[in-house]
């Protein structure tokens, strides 16, 4: 058994490291290893015959399998899914999945103690040195069941208080980190809303900001300011615009494009038709935004329910129409519409076509 | 003659506030405050509509409409709630509501959505016209498709993309040139759709959606 001993150590090196992979692969991937390294032994004049060639890979097997169960014990808990699903999910889930990996790790671990076992009898018999043993190995075998069977309800209870206790223990830090979340948001919001009672018009910014944060946090994503795509860049153009106003704007968007010079400028365009609609139309109700971006073409509409006004009548030196919306939809090789009549409310159309 | 109404919300405080705000419009049968006691509330009294939240205790609105369906299948629900999620949105409108608003809905807009689907229509926000042309927009392979149920026709998006903008059924009809009729008659059409496609693909988009965004 001496010379099968320094490519198991070999081996015990590598294991650990490969935590996180499936077990099996670890397995098949030491056995291979030790059978590549015997044979460039054997290649180079070292014989190594048959009989310790096989119970060596056996064995390396074995120890892999055990020490990618057993030594993953420590690693830490994964971290909670989503936010969303520390919020809204009590988490009997984790618990269940819990139990199964130990079961899982327990059922590994077993095979490769015995792997391990058989490769020294495979060794040993090999050897002839089991010849006369046969008494003996029985003996040795009823033991090893015997213990086994004993054994068994102890292990398998050790197992399960394991995994209820890091079930708990993460349920714990979900409540933790949802108290915290709570404790910077929503509660800071509420008192400030106390203070602020008397100005309807704050209470109501903040009150929009807040169920906005929350919204995305519930949802698990990042807010709008930190993500990179035209749907969150005019989602985030309409909240600047409803916190300047105070007007509530009500984002529709369907599918999403790349954030490019283009949508850039059709984002400007649009954050410009907001303001207008805030400004002239704000006190007749929400404005609406809705945009539609597929590959070929990207487009907005962003619609009012205020007054209208007769194209006619708008004045040449208004240049929030001509300039920030209609000329910079016309430089980026797009176009800008104006549906609109007095008392019918106004409806901006922004198309910017693919040019290919 | 106001259409009858039972609502069913777990938050007190926003019963309260329904029924008085509804108070001119509709007429208030019964309310109810979970699962189990709006099945046989809304049994007994047999309203024109279900005011329905979404998100209580015990199974959510999903669990109200599966229940009452079995013993009175043609009752109307409204599904009402602060969710813009799409799965709770998908969910609770492939259960069998005949329309989804959410709580910030003003008072006027929530009574004539009450009166729409007391009349058997649908009553589609902006939002969930967003997310219906959002889940029907994914190409899908050709054998999978029942070109009768999993297709909008154009017209359909076209009605649904006004409502995603912000007009009203009588602003579509004049701007496309219809009824007001036709309009309901596109929105039930898209609804129907929505309910008996067989497409898992809509439920499994708006899984995946949340992940994704």
């Amino acid at each position: 058994m001496a010379t099968a001993a320094p490519p198991a150590e070999h081996e015990r090196e590598r294991a650990p490291r490969r935590r996180g992979r499936g077990s099996r692969r670890v397995a098949v991937g030491a056995a291979l290893l030790a059978l590549a390294f015997l044979l460039a032994l054997r290649q180079l004049g070292l014989l190594f015959p048959d009989h310790i060639v096989w119970p060596v890979m056996l064995a390396a097997a074995g120890v892999a399998l055990i020490w990618r169960q057993w030594g993953g014990r420590g690693r830490p808990a994964p971290p909670p899914t989503t936010a969303r699903s520390a919020a809204t999910q009590a988490a009997p889930e984790p618990a269940v999945s819990d139990e199964r990996a130990a079961l899982r790790t327990l059922y590994r671990g077993g095979f490769g103690v015995a792997l391990i076992v058989g490769a020294g009898l495979l060794f040993l018999y090999a050897n002839g040195a089991l010849s006369g043993l046969g008494d003996v190995a029985l003996t040795a075998l009823v033991a090893i069941v015997a213990l086994g069977l004993i054994l068994a309800p102890f292990w398998w209870r050790l197992g399960n208080t394991l995994a209820a206790e890091r079930a708990e223990r993460i349920r714990s830090q979900e409540r933790a980190e949802v108290a915290a979340h709570l404790h910077d948001s929503v509660l800071q919001t509420l008192a400030l809303v106390q203070q602020r009672a008397d100005d309807p018009k704050t209470v109501a910014t903040l009150a929009r900001r807040q169920e906005r944060e929350l919204r995305d946090w519930l949802r698990g994503r990042p807010p709008t300011a930190e993500r990179e795509s035209f749907s969150a860049a005019l989602e985030a153009a309409a909240e600047e615009v409803e916190e300047a106003h105070g007007v509530r704007i009500d984002v529709v968007a369907v599918g999403d494009h790349p954030l490019d010079e283009r949508a850039e400028a059709l984002v400007a365009a649009a954050r410009e038709a907001l303001t207008n609609a805030a400004k002239f139309a704000g006190d007749a109700g929400p404005v609406s935004a809705y945009a539609e971006a597929s590959p070929r073409r990207v487009q907005v509409f962003v619609r009012d329910r205020g007054p209208g006004f007769a194209l006619d009548a708008v004045p040449p030196d208004r240049r929030g129409v001509r300039e920030s919306i209609v000329g910079r939809m016309a430089r980026h090789g797009g176009t800008a519409t104006l549906h609109t009549a007095p008392g019918q409310g106004t409806e901006v159309e922004l198309t910017l076509e693919d040019r290919e | 003659m106001n259409p009858s109404v039972v609502i069913v919300d777990d938050h007190e405080l926003f019963r309260a506030g329904v029924r008085s705000e509804l108070a001119a419009h509709v007429e208030v049968v019964g309310d109810a405050d979970g699962v189990e006691s709006a099945v046989p509330a809304i049994l007994a009294t047999e309203p024109d509509v279900v005011l329905l939240d979404v998100h209580m205790p015990g199974g959510g609105g999903v669990e109200v409409i599966r229940q009452v369906a079995k013993v009175r299948p043609e009752q109307r629900f409204l599904a009402l709630s602060v969710s813009d999620a799409p799965d709770d949105v998908i969910a609770v409108i492939r259960a069998g509501a005949r329309g989804y608003v959410t709580k910030s809905i003003t008072p006027a807009e929530l009574a004539d959505a009450v009166r729409r689907v007391a009349d058997g229509d649908a009553v589609f926000s902006p939002r969930l016209a967003g997310f219906v042309l959002d889940a029907f927009a994914g190409a899908l392979p050709a054998s999978q498709v029942d070109p009768e149920l999993d297709q909008l026709t154009a017209r359909e998006r076209e009605v649904l993309q006004h409502i995603a903008r912000g007009y009203m059924y009588k602003e579509i009809a004049l701007r496309l040139g219809i009824s007001a009729k036709t309009v309901e008659a596109h929105v039930s059409a898209v609804l129907r759709k929505l309910q008996l496609s067989n497409r898992h693909e809509l439920s499994r988009w708006a899984a995946e959606r949340r992940l994704v965004d």
